[in-house]
């Protein structure tokens, strides 16, 4: 599966560290004022692929050959005088769940091994449109439905900052690549946490845009009306030029909303949070949450007060539903869409000796094509669905996602933003949590209730606690995905301020 | 309320996977344990308050009823497992005796 580059002789080692740890802001600037290409960019993060992969085990598929191709063009452009956009040349990670012509996706699954999309997804298309340069594919949690890059059929994938834990999920392989400067951005998909999460244990900024907000089209379905893909990169401004360029309005998603695209590139760069209202939400903290969890994060609180904001504490009383509730509201989704994993159209099929019918074939494909955790929501949605116990599970956790929206809406009559820790701990132990379905399932605790109502949030690094990172979550109404901005870019500055560096250059050398 | 070794079994010929006896072993107790502590919606006092089935309000997307280029045949093919003639070859659909 893994197909990794060797590194190339020409590229001395301190170079090569050096540019792929330009944030892409500053590796565009450099490839726009022509100190440096485009190809050497990608080849300083092919190097870097090579030289830490094999322990970070980030990649699926690394395609060097495109890479450079991408990255070529865009400097014989450059020559020829056109004008690039602003990330053009920059490389980036693209999460297995979206599909790209000239590349496999399998979305972390036995089922689709060396399956090969005919048809790039809008958010490709427009990466692509962009000039950005895709690596390759990033693993990722079966289907994305994981917190820990654990139910990848291709192995885990390993935490930058501490080799023995997990990287979070189902987005760790994005996260991973970018904490461990093998790429300076990445593509995830989120649909309870799975940008966030990663995002917070690995030390980096990640974003859930707004349902809608960015096209669903060649996103491989787990629950389609919670999923939604997203930026992950070092910088608030990093995230808000990915969000930008991936955002907006696409005829072929259904679901895409056609308003225009928050200005996040703008807002990260403001600056000034004087006069914000800040409300931080009682229910999210409390049992369960390690208390270096809630040290880092009522410091980053307090540095809000310190730059003008006025914080509040508000309750949402239902949001202590919101994790029962998604696990019935995207098992039942995940049971139905993936159905279409049946072994006929296209991926793996088992048993068709010419006497098997179709429904064995089916039965057998599905058993050696789906790994436990994709099997156990299967099997819960259908449960879950299932008539005599369908108003009781399904019909009740959609009553309760509707009184989440109203928690919300009351909060923001009061408030500008939201904010909570974004996850109840640091990044566990690899395996500690793989046989305890229940207690993985809290790691999504705190980000879980975005999904439910469609708003945007991030997350933003707080702090360290005991040498691992840990994030502060900002929410926002759905298309206010610019307030997440603009209080990410002052906080991000403040807390840099404050320890005398970004929290990424605290990260153990690999 | 609880979920039995049988139901498991019933739930998974329902979802067309087949499952060994160790796997009903496994999945029986920790369903089990997922469903109780997803339970815990019953509580809310929802009765007249309406579903939420998707976070933005939808209403039915057209497009212009127009014939656009598709993916040729042998693009929609490519990932198949089996192909005959142009189009996907799948097991048998009917039972012999029928």
């Amino acid at each position: 599966m893994t197909d990794h580059p060797t590194p190339s002789a020409t590229t001395s080692a301190a170079a090569t560290t050096d540019v792929v740890q330009l944030t892409a802001a500053a590796t565009a600037a450099a490839i726009a004022a022509g100190e440096l290409s485009a190809v050497e960019a990608t080849q300083a993060a092919l190097d870097r692929i090579a030289k830490v992969d094999h322990t970070i085990h980030a990649f699926l598929h690394v395609d060097a050959e495109g890479a450079l191709a991408a990255a070529r063009s865009v400097d014989e452009r450059r020559a020829a005088g056109e004008r690039l956009g602003p990330l053009a040349g920059v490389p980036l990670a693209l999460k297995d769940v979206l599909t790209a012509r000239g590349m496999p996706t399998t979305c972390g699954s036995r089922i689709l091994e060396g399956w090969h999309a005919p048809y790039d997804a809008t958010v490709v298309s427009r990466l692509r449109a962009a000039d950005v340069v895709l690596l390759g594919k990033v693993n990722m949690d079966e289907f994305a439905m994981g917190s820990s890059t654990e139910n990848s059929a291709y192995g885990p994938t390993r935490n930058p900052w501490d080799t023995t834990r997990i990287p979070g999920g189902s987005s760790g392989g994005s996260a991973a690549a970018v904490a461990a400067f093998e790429a300076p951005l990445a593509i995830g998909t989120d649909t309870g946490g799975s940008i966030r999460q990663p995002a917070a244990v690995c030390g980096l900024v990640g974003v859930k845009p707004t349902y809608g907000g960015v096209s669903r089209y060649g996103l491989v379905a787990f629950s389609s009306s919670l999923d939604q893909a997203g930026p992950l990169a070092r910088t608030v401004t990093d995230a808000a030029l990915l969000h930008a360029a991936i955002a907006g309005h696409d005829p072929l998603d259904s679901t895409s909303v056609d308003v225009p695209v928050p200005a996040v590139v703008e807002a990260a760069g403001r600056r000034d949070i004087r006069g914000l209202r800040v409300g931080v939400v009682r229910e999210l903290a409390g049992d369960g949450y390690d208390p270096g969890v809630q040290v880092a994060f009522t410091a980053a609180v307090e540095t809000l007060t310190a730059l003008g904001a006025e914080v509040v504490e508000v309750s949402c009383p239902h949001f202590t539903y919101a994790l029962p509730a998604y696990y019935l509201i995207a098992p039942s989704e995940c049971s139905s869409n993936l159905a279409r994993f049946d072994a006929m159209r296209f991926g793996l099929r088992i048993g068709d000796d010419g006497q098997a019918g179709a429904e064995e074939v089916m039965s057998r494909t599905r058993e050696a094509g789906f790994g436990p955790e994709v099997k156990r929501r299967i099997i819960l949605g259908t449960y879950a669905l299932s008539s005599g116990y369908y108003d009781a599970y399904y019909g009740q956790a959609q009553k309760v996602r509707t009184l989440i929206s109203r928690d919300f809406a009351a909060a923001f009559e009061r408030v500008d933003v939201l904010v909570s820790p974004t996850t109840p701990t640091p990044a566990f132990p690899l395996g500690a949590k793989v046989d305890d379905p229940v207690a993985m399932y809290l790691s999504d605790l705190c980000t879980i209730p975005s999904n439910l109502a469609g708003g945007p949030a991030m997350s933003l690094p707080a702090g360290l606690v005991d040498g691992l990172p840990v994030g502060i979550q900002i929410m926002a109404p759905p298309f206010a995905d610019d307030r997440l901005y603009l209080v990410g870019g002052a906080l991000e500055e403040a807390l840099d301020a404050q320890r005398g560096h970004a929290l990424l250059d605290e990260a153990p050398a690999l | 309320m609880g979920i039995t070794r049988d139901e498991v079994a019933h739930l998974a010929r329902l979802s067309r996977m087949s499952v060994t006896d160790d796997e009903l072993d496994a999945l029986a107790p920790q369903l089990e344990a997922i469903l109780s502590a997803v339970a815990r919606v019953a509580e809310v006092a929802a009765a007249d308050i309406p579903p939420t089935s998707h976070a933005v309000p939808l209403t039915n997307v057209m497009r212009p009823d127009v014939a656009r280029p598709s993916l040729p045949v042998a693009e929609a093919l490519a990932g198949a497992p089996a192909t005959e003639d142009g189009r996907f070859r799948v097991p048998r659909i009917l039972d012999p005796d029928e």
